[in-house]
């Protein structure tokens, strides 16, 4: 089931461009729900039915989420997309608006319609220039065709979409800083409840959704929850877009169907580069705990298959490391990331990564104590759970996936002040 | 302050939002003003506060939460590598000690030409291409071996 629903039309010539996106039946989806005038409690029943699980990391039944928004709310409501992707590994949704934009509008305008949202933002991650040009062109394709902004295709329904182009910031990913962030501040996340469903963007209920979850949508509407399910496994609807990145012989996106084994999409990375063995797969992120690269091979890419081999399915972001990484080295490396990106609004996060940063770049310097693996896990300990948002947690997880599975390494680091592998 | 050309920019952008919430624009507005002026002097973020209505104190704290924005002069061209652990598996390091030796400068330094400035980045959302390196914040180059960065130095003039 690999393209089915939204790279499917990837392989064309210019399959950015609005003409083409009609050519293989772009917008039929958003034509049915206004011709029908499809009831928005029925569009979250597909929804439902599809199993369609936030694409953003967290895994949040979609079809749930969008039943929170109040219903009679009188005043403005809003939708926003989630395109920052910072998260070290991913770059799916990249692809997304590169190739499909105008899928990508589809699903936030069927979204606005089914929230009753007034406009809706997409929050594009500010290193991807060429992509929110992209992005912007698309919208002015799309009102032009009278498919966006007032009097939507005739049906007296009028909703807009901006982008927003972030400047540099992991955490406004999280999705209150990014509110924070497109009402013109720093983002730092807002302490929940309330939570963005009755006090979102500029204080009205709010819906965000991630890029690859509101593309989804057309598919869904067009051909039914229930066809979006089979195209994964039970409790992991539809397909995923995995991002494979590392030592691979052929990085890129893959979409495939939830519950394909690891070692398929391996292959179709093109194996472990030159040959080599695979030692260990961040299977999910940066974020998400390390998993053994023989474990991994047993494993299905799905939620709750990563899920039971103690790690996470997050973005679907798969980091393949061979033999020749020391792991010391690779998380120093992640450590200093959370270190300079943590906001410094919680003090056990900002203080906490800063800590774990300099203990393990002095284990990775020759510098190490041997009570230095307690103190990390200590202070991971005492980051994760006591942060507004979960780049505390983001912080802390690598450190100890590693220390579980490779703690032999760190030792041996602070032993003989040099490398295992 | 900006020339009426960015103002139009401005404008542009404070037109996407809700009447009243004109700060939404603040950080495409900082993003303008540092394309015509190259960094952005205090009293530029001033002019940009006093143009969308807001505290110049939160027009500071905007422009020095986000990385993107040069707070000091850089060069002509700023090449920001990334080197999270994703491009650093796929090369990143043999390009950025290349550029160092190359252009005899570190990450945060400019060269005495005042052409290049070196910066370290952070994930800049396309690992399947790394290493990647960004100039002047918005073209992204892929694959950035040493070879490619001396093909990418010999074309910015
Ligand atoms: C530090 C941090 C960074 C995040 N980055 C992203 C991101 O880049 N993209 C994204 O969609 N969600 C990100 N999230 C998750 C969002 O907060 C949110 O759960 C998601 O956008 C909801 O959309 P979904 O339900 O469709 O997945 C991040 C969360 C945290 C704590």
């Amino acid at each position: 089931m690999a393209n089915e629903v939204i790279f499917h039309s990837i392989h064309l010539p210019e399959s950015w461009k609005l003409e083409n996106y009609l050519k293989v039946g772009g917008y039929d989806a958003l034509k049915k729900v206004l011709a029908e005038k499809m009831a928005p409690d029925a569009i979250i029943e597909q929804v439902k039915a599809s199993v369609l699980r936030g694409r953003g990391g967290a895994g949040f039944p979609t079809g749930l989420k969008w039943s929170f928004m109040p219903k009679n709310y009188s005043g403005d409501k809003y939708l926003v997309c989630n395109s920052d992707e910072g998260e070290p590994g991913t770059f799916k949704d990249r692809d997304i608006i590169r190739l499909n934009p105008h899928q990508l509008i589809e699903g936030m305008i069927i979204g606005g319609y089914t929230l009753g949202a007034k406009a809706g933002y997409n929050y594009i991650h500010g290193e991807i220039w060429e992509c929110y040009e992209r992005f912007e062109a698309a919208l002015d394709e799309a009102r032009a065709a009278g498919l966006l902004g007032k009097n939507i295709l005739g049906s007296g329904w009028d909703f807009d979409i901006h982008a927003h182009h972030g400047y540099g910031a992991y955490v406004c990913g999280e999705e209150t800083a990014l509110l924070e962030s497109i009402e013109g501040k720093k983002g730092q996340p807002r302490f929940k409840p309330p939570f963005p469903a009755s006090f979102g963007l500029y204080g009205k209920p709010t819906t965000i959704n991630n890029t690859e979850t509101l593309a989804s949508i057309p598919y869904i509407v067009k051909h039914g929850g229930q066809k979006f399910l089979e195209l994964g496994i039970p409790n992991n609807g539809g397909t995923k877009i995995f991002s494979v990145s590392g030592h691979v012989n052929n990085p890129g996106n893959f979409e495939i169907g939830m519950g394909t084994p690891f070692s398929e999409l391996l292959k179709m990375a093109g194996g472990v580069k030159n040959g080599r063995k695979l030692k260990a797969v961040i299977p999910g992120g940066s974020s998400v705990p390390v998993v053994p690269g023989e474990i991994m091979m047993d494993l299905t890419m799905d939620y709750d298959s990563i899920a039971k081999a103690g790690s996470y399915l997050g973005a679907g972001s798969v980091i393949v490391m061979d033999d020749t990484v020391c792991m010391v080295k690779a998380l120093e490396r992640l450590s200093y990331f959370y270190f300079e990106e943590s906001c410094g609004q919680c003090t056990p996060c900002r203080e906490g990564t800063g800590w774990l940063y300099r203990v393990i770049h002095r284990i990775e310097h020759g510098l190490g104590k041997p009570e230095d693996l307690d103190l990390l896990e200590s202070v991971a300990g005492n980051i994760m759970g006591r942060t507004i948002c979960a780049l505390g947690d983001a912080a802390a997880m690598p450190v100890q996936g590693m220390l579980k599975h490779y703690r032999n390494e760190f030792e041996y680091h602070i032993q003989h002040k040099k490398c295992m592998v | 302050m900006l020339s009426t050309e960015s103002l139009k920019k401005i404008d542009r952008e404070i037109a996407k939002y809700p009447a009243g919430q004109q700060q939404s624009a603040v950080m495409s507005a900082l993003r303008i003003a540092q394309d015509e002026k190259g960094w952005l002097a205090p009293e530029t973020i001033e002019f940009v506060a006093e143009y969308l209505g807001m505290a110049p104190i939160a027009a500071h704290e905007v422009a020095t939460f986000y990385n993107m924005y040069n707070l000091q002069p850089v060069g002509k061209y700023k090449i920001t590598v990334c080197t999270n652990l994703p491009c650093t598996l796929m090369g990143a390091e043999s390009a950025v000690e290349h550029l160092k030796r190359k252009l005899g400068i570190g990450f945060g330094e400019t060269t005495p030409d005042g052409k290049f400035t070196l910066k370290e980045g952070e994930c800049f959302g396309s690992c399947g291409d790394g290493p990647v390196a960004l100039v002047n914040n918005v073209r992204l180059c892929a694959k950035l071996t040493p070879d490619e960065a001396d093909r990418i130095l010999a074309g910015l003039e």
